[in-house]
């Protein structure tokens, strides 16, 4: 390090209550900041759990879908004639909906019922027990084992329950890799079951899951689809349909928007407002500085550095106690959604360059007026 | 002659409420000399001492150090001079608090990107020179005013300017520390290779200048040899 930025070092630990109260407030408005982020990461990704857990190349929707809850069912010809597109290898009807459950102790329990393309399974869960053969069964249904899995009062293999007035009966029990955001156990079944068993609407398809041959296809396809008046996304696209739908189409993402902006506005006014008091306080020392010959570049770099030093301290203290905190969660609540994603660690680290900058700016400013005569005539 | 200041006019202000601090001030200063300024509070001493260091910039006249012009150098130039060609003392010491007395003395070789401890080093020999040679790991608050105005010489001379700068030197001391400072400066630290400004109210330390500049009201008035 040059003696310069030692020098820096030195002064700024010297006045150590200072010191203690930027990082501090630095570290307060990053652990906010963190937590708001990573909530609003964490409910989109949670949110997108449908999308994420089939695993299809391309969906096909009615064009006013926009989260993979809310399917506006499709008529059939519509399987027949996304089939027929040049381009598509398959294929398949994806049924998602709502299922009544009523369980042995006389409660009633919501969960969200899938059903899978009979002849492929396409988008089955990884089963933790039990034989996905089962699911052809009469009756049967694969349960996931999520955090929500309690709420059937955790079935095992072979224990019947009643859904929609219907006999069901646990096949197996399965895995995925995101959990619901809305807290409802899933059922898995087949497309067929799931379309008889269910209340429904004249139509039936939820979504069309296809694969194309290729992925130079692929907007083909969604051309093609569009032709016939529905939409065909790719996952990504999907994903990212969801993700602005819940961004900007319900009041969380401007919530969080406004809380990460106050979070980011009280650390800047606190590390910038004790961070001016430093620079008062040594103003006297950087003019001594000046008048023995430092440039306005060197006291420029001091400070920056020392506004720097703080921020990234504030920023690692910040980090690691909402890490930690997000953890903790995880491990206490089920269901808890937050994610700390290489995103918003990127979204904290950029802001408190922002508050480091502007905090070494307002101080900068007052350096660089000093007049040395002024030390000179102390 | 290390020193050529001529013509040298500096007002503050704007008329009719503008003060000169300096008219028409002329003077020459030799190397291996100690030249005194004394006068009367408000006479244009700290001005004059300002203006031929680098620090403040005269309306009108010349301030040639070592046959470089100074005014016509830009602002990082300046520093450049102050840093390499000027030891300052200034009248209230601006010693660092939180950093040890060493480390104070080694500032301008750390401006000067001497690497941190050479400069230590550098700086423990100087401190020894100047009497403190225990004293180098202490916060300078914990020395009396004496030891600090020897830290603050340690610090002007550290990095071996031409040209050393001493505003009031003794102005917190009582008069035996004064006298024992300035008879340590006239015998230790003048040589040939350097000389020393002092601005002083105190005639008692008159006796180990070489010269002495006498101003009043911006003006030299009289100009007075060693010792009278
Ligand atoms: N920045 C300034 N603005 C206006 N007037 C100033 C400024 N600096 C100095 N002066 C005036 O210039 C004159 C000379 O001031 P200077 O400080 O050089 O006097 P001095 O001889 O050092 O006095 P003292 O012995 O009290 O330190 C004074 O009248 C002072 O009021
Ligand atoms: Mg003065």
């Amino acid at each position: 390090m040059s003696g310069l930025l030692r020098l820096a070092l030195k002064l700024l630990l010297s006045d150590r209550g200072k010191f203690v109260t930027l990082v501090i407030g630095i570290t307060f408005s990053v652990f906010l900041m963190m937590l708001m982020t990573s909530m609003f990461f964490g409910i989109i990704e949670h949110s997108a759990a449908n999308i994420i857990n089939v695993g299809a190349k391309m969906w096909v929707m009615d064009p006013d879908v926009q989260t993979p809850q809310n399917s506006i069912p499709m008529p059939d010809y519509v399987l027949d004639a996304v089939r027929s597109i040049p381009g598509v290898e398959y294929a398949m009807p994806l049924y998602i909906g709502a299922g009544l459950v009523h369980l042995d102790n006389g409660t009633y329990q919501a969960a969200t019922v899938v059903g899978l393309d009979d002849a492929t399974l396409f988008g089955r869960p990884t089963l933790i027990e039990g034989n996905i053969l089962d699911i052809y069964r009469n009756d049967a249904f694969i349960v996931v084992k999520d955090p929500s899995y309690a709420k059937l009062g955790s079935p095992k293999v072979g224990t019947t329950f009643e859904i929609n007035d219907h006999r069901g009966i646990i096949a197996g029990i399965g895995r995925v890799s995101v959990g619901s955001l809305f807290g409802l156990p899933t059922l898995y079944t087949t497309y067929t079951r799931a379309t008889q068993d269910l209340p429904s609407t004249r139509y039936l398809t939820s979504f069309i899951l296809v694969q194309p041959k290729t992925d130079k296809d692929i907007p083909v396809i969604e051309a093609q689809t569009k032709k016939i008046g529905y939409l065909a996304l790719t996952d990504k696209e999907f994903i990212a349909r969801n993700d602005s739908f819940y961004e900007f189409q319900t009041a969380l993402g401007t919530n969080i928007l406004i809380m990460t902006l106050i979070s980011f506005v009280v650390g800047l006014s606190i590390a910038g407002e004790t961070f001016y008091m430093f620079v008062l306080d040594n103003l006297e020392r950087f003019g001594a500085l000046k008048a023995i010959g430092a440039k306005s570049s060197e006291l420029v770099q001091m400070i920056l550095f020392q506004s720097l030093v703080v921020g990234f301290l504030g920023f690692g203290f910040g980090v690691l106690l909402s890490s930690a905190l997000v953890a903790f969660g995880k491990l206490r609540i089920p269901n808890y959604a937050a994610v700390i994603t290489y995103q918003n660690l990127f979204m904290a680290l950029v802001m408190v360059l922002i508050i480091s900058v502007i905090s070494a700016y307002i101080g900068i400013r007052k350096v660089i007026r000093i007049d040395p005569f002024d030390v000179f005539r102390g | 002659m290390i020193l050529t200041v001529q013509k040298v006019n500096k007002w503050f202000g704007e008329e009719p409420a503008r003060t000169y601090a300096l008219r028409e001030v002329s003077f020459g200063l030799d190397f291996g000399e100690m030249l005194y300024i004394v006068g009367p509070s408000g006479s244009g001493k700290t001005t004059l001492l300002s203006v031929i260091s680098g620090i403040l910039r005269p309306n009108s006249g010349s301030v040639t150090v070592e046959g470089k012009d100074i005014w016509t150098l830009d602002t990082d130039a300046l520093a450049d001079f102050r840093l390499h060609g000027v030891g300052f003392v200034f009248q209230d010491y601006h010693l660092f608090p939180r950093l040890t007395t060493v480390e104070n003395v080694a500032v301008p070789l750390i401006l000067r990107r001497v690497p941190w401890e050479e400069g230590l080093q550098k700086s423990r020999k100087i401190l020894e020179i100047v009497g403190l040679s225990g004293k180098g790991e202490l916060p300078p608050q914990k020395l009396s005013g004496g030891e600090q105005q020897r830290v603050a010489i340690a610090r002007a001379i550290v990095a071996e300017p031409d040209l050393l700068i001493f505003d009031e030197p003794t102005a917190s001391l009582d008069g035996d520390t004064g006298k024992k400072i300035l008879a340590f400066v006239k015998n230790n630290i003048l040589n040939e290779r350097r000389a020393i400004v002092v601005v002083t109210h105190d005639d008692r330390i008159y006796e180990y200048a070489s010269r002495i500049i006498h101003m009043e009201d911006g003006r030299i008035t009289d100009h007075t040899g060693a010792g009278q």
